[in-house]
């Protein structure tokens, strides 16, 4: 019966890892196939000169380009705003909070890692109707508001990296510095986190591929579906995200779905590379982490 | 610089806590119209001002709940995998697959799932327009995956090698570890890793936007189509500022608010039990 029980759990877990790679093999291979023989010009720049769009700011009307230029800069805006905040709020955590600070700061953090979110975007959505209500002049859906709402979704992954990279710091390095004579916060900043340096950025880039995926915030707070000129902070914009998911609605043809399908494979690269990225960052510090000896003696 | 570590963390507090009040002041009007019960226990139908979010929530729930049945046992077999079979490099590989898959975006699931899942399960059941629970169900389970499987990897791993190592000395073979030691020494971690793919599959937009069908009703069975919390925000976007209507997405919101806490709550309850349990 035991044996049975054995053989059935094997059976099972080789059942579910082929579903599983086989779900993941079907979606890239049917991605692939819809991208073949898709003409990479025009589905970034459709028929305006690639040159012209990209020197001369020449409105692109029936390309892909301004949405991925959209996504690019939300994103660099987004976790520009976030990293002091994030970075300074981990440092907070791992080093500076009593008891209870810790405690409630750590349960909102966790909060906000868990917040959908669409619920984000609302809540930018309505901090930007209160404050077009107290002062009319205030600017409506725009990048702007999409960028500080994205950075505040991303807020949580930048607060987690950087105290568990300041965690993981050996006693007899963290000692070093304070036996010199340096302040507590001269050893943070001059001496735990450029050691822990690489993981930072590992945070800060899987922030960064975390933003880019993300649709409901931006859709709530200022991405429209057509935006062919430049980019300005104070004006509605593009996104990869949302071109994907208009496309998928409010497609009229088999050449614009194959754009929505090119869009797809773009926006899949853009936050494989952020991933990867991040992930060899990460794991190259533990490497050279184990190799270093000398800090264990 | 110690004033403004203090103050970033301030603001990270105070933003997410603002973020209740963003849900429960616009949403007032609405919430002190109708009892609270009503709203949340009553049915939609605008036109005799009825503005209950029922449907919504059994169709988050219905959604969310299927999502867990298919990714749960998915991610189980596939995390068994990792832990008994695979060794050194090819762990590594696996494990790496399976992180860079938990970075596949939401709408790209959601774009092939409706040019080919959609018409699939329509031509195979022969009812409804294949928009509906089991399609949306069947997606986000594959979207949750990942994530539940690093979580079930280190869950397992996890558990004491003292113990394991005095397992394999008694002549267990690693299925019988696993099976008779690691399973139920990893459970509270296991459940926590369910807890988080609920929470994911509850805020998740995209898919039941994209694959569900929003139909207003309450849903009758696993192939209709039905209308979850966050598609209704994403939805009613579109629709006049000031209207008791568009007030509904704040209730929607502020229950939404509510379930992540209590989902943070019960993840440190599980935490807790296991740190008291391993002393």
């Amino acid at each position: 019966m035991r044996r049975f029980t054995e053989l059935l759990l094997v059976i099972f877990s080789w059942l579910a890892l082929l579903v599983f790679a086989a779900s993941f093999l079907s979606l890239f291979v049917v991605l692939l196939l819809r991208v073949r023989g898709l003409d990479t010009v025009s589905l970034f720049f459709g028929d305006t000169p690639p040159l012209d769009a990209l020197l001369h700011g020449l409105p692109v009307f029936d390309g892909i380009y301004p949405a991925l230029l959209g996504t690019v800069s939300v994103v660099t805006v987004a976790v520009l705003c976030a990293v002091l905040p994030g970075v300074f709020t981990g440092i907070y955590l791992a080093e500076f909070a009593g008891p209870w600070a810790h405690r409630i700061v750590n349960l909102l953090v966790d909060v906000l890692t868990g917040l959908p979110s669409i619920v984000v975007g609302l809540a930018g959505f309505s901090f930007m109707v209160l404050l077009h209500n107290l002062f009319p002049g205030a600017p409506g859906p725009c990048m702007a508001w999409s960028a500080l709402a994205l950075g505040f979704l991303v807020l949580p992954y930048l607060v987690r990296t950087t105290e568990t990279a300041l965690q993981g710091i050996p006693a007899e390095l963290r000692r070093t510095a304070p036996a010199l004579g340096a302040t507590k916060v001269q050893n943070i900043f001059f001496v735990l986190l450029p050691f822990r340096a690489k993981d930072l950025l590992g945070g800060v880039i899987l922030a960064t591929g975390r933003a880019a995926e993300d649709t409901a915030v931006i859709m709530l707070t200022g991405v429209v579906a057509s935006a062919p000129g430049m980019h300005s902070l104070f004006k509605q914009f593009e996104a990869l995200p949302f071109y994907i998911y208009y496309m998928s609605s409010q497609y009229r043809d088999l050449a614009e779905l194959q754009y929505g399908f090119g869009a797809s494979v773009t926006l899949l690269l853009l936050c494989g590379l952020f991933f990867a990225a991040a992930f060899l960052l990460q794991s190259y510090v533990s490497f050279r982490f184990r190799g270093s000896s000398w800090l264990q003696k | 610089m110690t004033r403004l570590i203090r103050a970033a963390a301030m603001v990270t507090g105070i933003c997410t806590i603002a973020v209740f009040f963003m849900m429960l002041i616009p949403g007032w009007p609405l919430f002190s119209h109708g009892h609270l019960l009503a709203l949340l226990a009553g049915g939609w139908n605008p036109t005799s001002s009825q503005f209950g979010i029922l449907p919504m929530i059994v169709g988050s729930t219905a959604i969310a709940g299927g999502a867990l049945l298919v990714g749960t046992p998915l991610s189980l077999g596939v995390a068994f995998v990792t832990v008994i079979f695979a060794r050194g490099r090819m762990r590594r590989i696996l494990l790496s697959c399976v992180r860079l898959m938990s970075g596949v975006p939401t709408v790209v699931y959601g774009f092939v799932a409706l040019i080919y899942l959609v018409p699939f399960i329509r031509s195979q059941f022969h009812s409804g327009s294949g928009f509906s629970i089991l399609t949306s169900s069947l997606v986000l389970g594959l979207l949750i995956s990942p994530t539940m499987i690093v979580l079930f990897v280190n869950a397992l791993d996890g558990v004491d090698p003292r113990a394991r190592r005095a397992a394999a000395t008694l002549g267990a073979t690693p299925v019988q570890r696993l099976l008779y030691l690691q399973l139920s020494e990893a459970l509270p971690g296991l459940l926590s890793g369910v807890v988080m793919g609920l929470g994911r599959a509850m805020g998740d937009t995209f898919i039941s936007l994209m694959l569900a069908g929003n139909s207003i009703n309450m849903p009758g069975g696993v192939l209709e189509s039905a209308r979850t919390l966050t598609a209704h925000i994403a939805l009613v976007m579109a629709v006049d500022f000031h209207s008791l209507e568009f007030q509904s997405i704040y209730l929607c919101g502020f229950v939404l608010y509510l379930f992540t806490f209590m989902l943070v709550l019960i993840l440190r309850a599980v935490d807790h039990r296991f740190q008291r349990r391993r002393v």
